[in-house]
């Protein structure tokens, strides 16, 4: 089973990335399954059903982050795939929280940024781009060409290693380079591991304790004269 | 080096195929391309840029020298040969002026003396085309529209020197367009506008006439149409000037208007 990854902040065009990819793919006589992962609302999986007749999918993250959830189901996921008969998962996910990425050592991983956002997005979005595979920059046809060598510039700057594609996603074109890459990606399988490391997760606040003072509280603590240390296991 | 571009005709709105089967261009030629709003011109141009080779909506195909183009052009913009100059009046680009050029010059140079080089001249040669000049300190979404097409322009002239520069409608948002064409003429490349304008037209070496999404015709300007152009360019400059004298805020008085047959 191939995984691929797909992040990007909202309404970048992720979804209209991922039909073509998948139009593409069934082109070639390959069997992909789509997984949405999102908060609270997502219909994408319900289009692509109708659209290609593939197995889709949609969970919500709701309370937990969605790069957390992300890395709890991948697993069902891919196993869900294989049962569908399919040969290749594709996981699209609302990236929100910009400390994570949810991309797995040995899958592909897309960060998908449209070029009419800030020039300073590529600086913003932290591991959700450094640690993709490949830019995906959508909406080039909605900026001058000059923006878009621009905003090209600034995310090589940001992310000298992440290869960049340029995609015309309403009329889908730039989407074969992205399955020539697709094509050279390995089959995942054993015990899977996330590319980056996660943010320092040690928040006592975040898993419930109400207690005030840091005294009730472990992993790293802070005292009002603004020591720093740690308490843990 | 670039020597020609050719484009392989595909089909019409209807799907009925292309009348005009090809069209070669050569370096050094301007080319209007003109037909009603909504004929397919900006559609052409976008194929051009593209290169499409049957994976568009026309079915157009664009070769460089007879051949596919590389497909390193597409990878990485800047060492695209192609400027596109769109219809854009506004950059969504929130950088300063100054930080853009630099940034661009870079990309498409790499040595910092001639960035700055570069720099002076976009400026320089921008600000010859628009009644207000750019301030290298403002943010690139705070230039007028005038001012934007005039740094476009610029931009792609001297960062981008590409040998082919595509230019759409490039008479709207007030910019000196007859100033533009001198200065663009001082270049050896293709350039390629799309245009309503009759001088721009008329000043071009051929035009590509279109209708219903396909090139139906391509018309070499003949004699009488460039002395008919010498003309247009007489009416063209009256009405510049009076232009001119109405944004300065002046009075124009009776008969002013009329030219000498």
């Amino acid at each position: 089973m191939k995984l691929v990854i797909c992040a990007g902040p909202a309404t970048t065009g992720k979804t209209a990335v991922l039909r073509h990819i998948i139009s593409r793919l069934l082109d070639l006589e390959q069997r992909p399954a789509f997984l949405k992962i999102d908060v609270q609302f997502a219909e994408e999986d319900e289009i692509l059903a109708r659209e290609f007749g593939i197995p889709t999918r949609k969970c919500y993250s709701g309370e937990l982050c969605p790069d957390h959830y992300n890395a709890m189901v991948l697993g069902d996921a891919l196993e869900w795939a294989g049962a569908e008969d399919c040969d290749l998962l594709l996981v699209e996910t609302a990236g929100l929280c910009l400390r994570c990425s949810p991309y797995v050592d040995g899958g592909l991983g897309l960060a998908v940024l449209e070029a009419t956002s800030g020039m300073n997005l590529p600086l913003k979005v932290g591991p959700m781009l450094s640690l993709a595979d490949i830019a995906v920059v959508t909406k080039i046809d909605r900026v001058s060409q000059a923006e878009r060598e621009v905003f090209r510039a600034r995310i090589q700057d940001a992310a000298p290693e992440v290869m960049i594609r340029e995609v015309n996603a309403l009329h889908g074109i730039g989407i074969d380079p992205l399955i020539e890459q697709i094509e050279k990606t390995p089959e995942v399988e054993g015990q899977l591991f996330l590319r980056g490391n996660p943010p320092v997760g040690t928040c006592t606040i975040c898993v419930g304790k109400k207690e005030i003072g840091w005294q009730s509280h472990f992993g790293v603590i802070r005292a009002l004269d603004n020591q720093v240390f740690y308490r843990g296991q | 080096m670039i020597e020609t571009i050719t484009i392989i005709g595909g089909h019409a709105r209807t799907g009925e195929p292309e009348p005009v089967e090809k069209i070669d261009l050569k370096m050094g030629d301007v080319v209007s391309i003109v037909g009603p709003t909504g004929s397919g011109k900006t559609t052409l141009i976008n194929d051009i840029e593209l290169f499409a080779d049957a994976n568009t909506p026309t079915g157009r195909r664009v070769q460089i020298n007879g051949e596919r183009p590389l497909d390193e052009y597409r990878n990485d913009p800047s060492h695209h040969p192609i400027a596109l100059i769109t219809q854009h009046t506004s950059f969504l680009s929130d950088l300063p002026v100054a930080e853009f050029l630099t940034t661009h010059a870079r990309i498409r140079t790499g040595a910092r003396p001639q960035v700055e080089e570069m720099l002076e001249r976009t400026l320089a040669f921008a600000n010859q085309l628009t009644g207000e000049p750019v301030p290298l300190d403002s943010r690139m979404t705070e230039l007028s529209g005038g001012q934007t097409r005039a740094l476009l322009i610029a931009d792609a002239t001297i960062i981008c020197d590409t040998p082919i520069v595509l230019l759409d409608e490039v008479e709207n948002a007030g910019i000196n367009r007859s100033r533009a064409l001198e200065l663009l003429r001082e270049h050896r490349k293709i350039f390629i506008f799309v245009t309503h304008d009759p001088h721009i037209a008329l000043l071009s070496d051929y035009r590509i006439v279109m209708k219903g999404g396909a090139v139906t015709q391509v018309l070499r300007t003949n004699e009488d149409e460039r002395a008919v152009c010498l003309r247009v360019g007489q009416l063209d400059e009256v009405l510049s000037r009076l232009r001119e004298r109405i944004r300065l805020g002046e009075r124009l008085t009776a008969g002013e208007a009329e030219v000498a047959a």
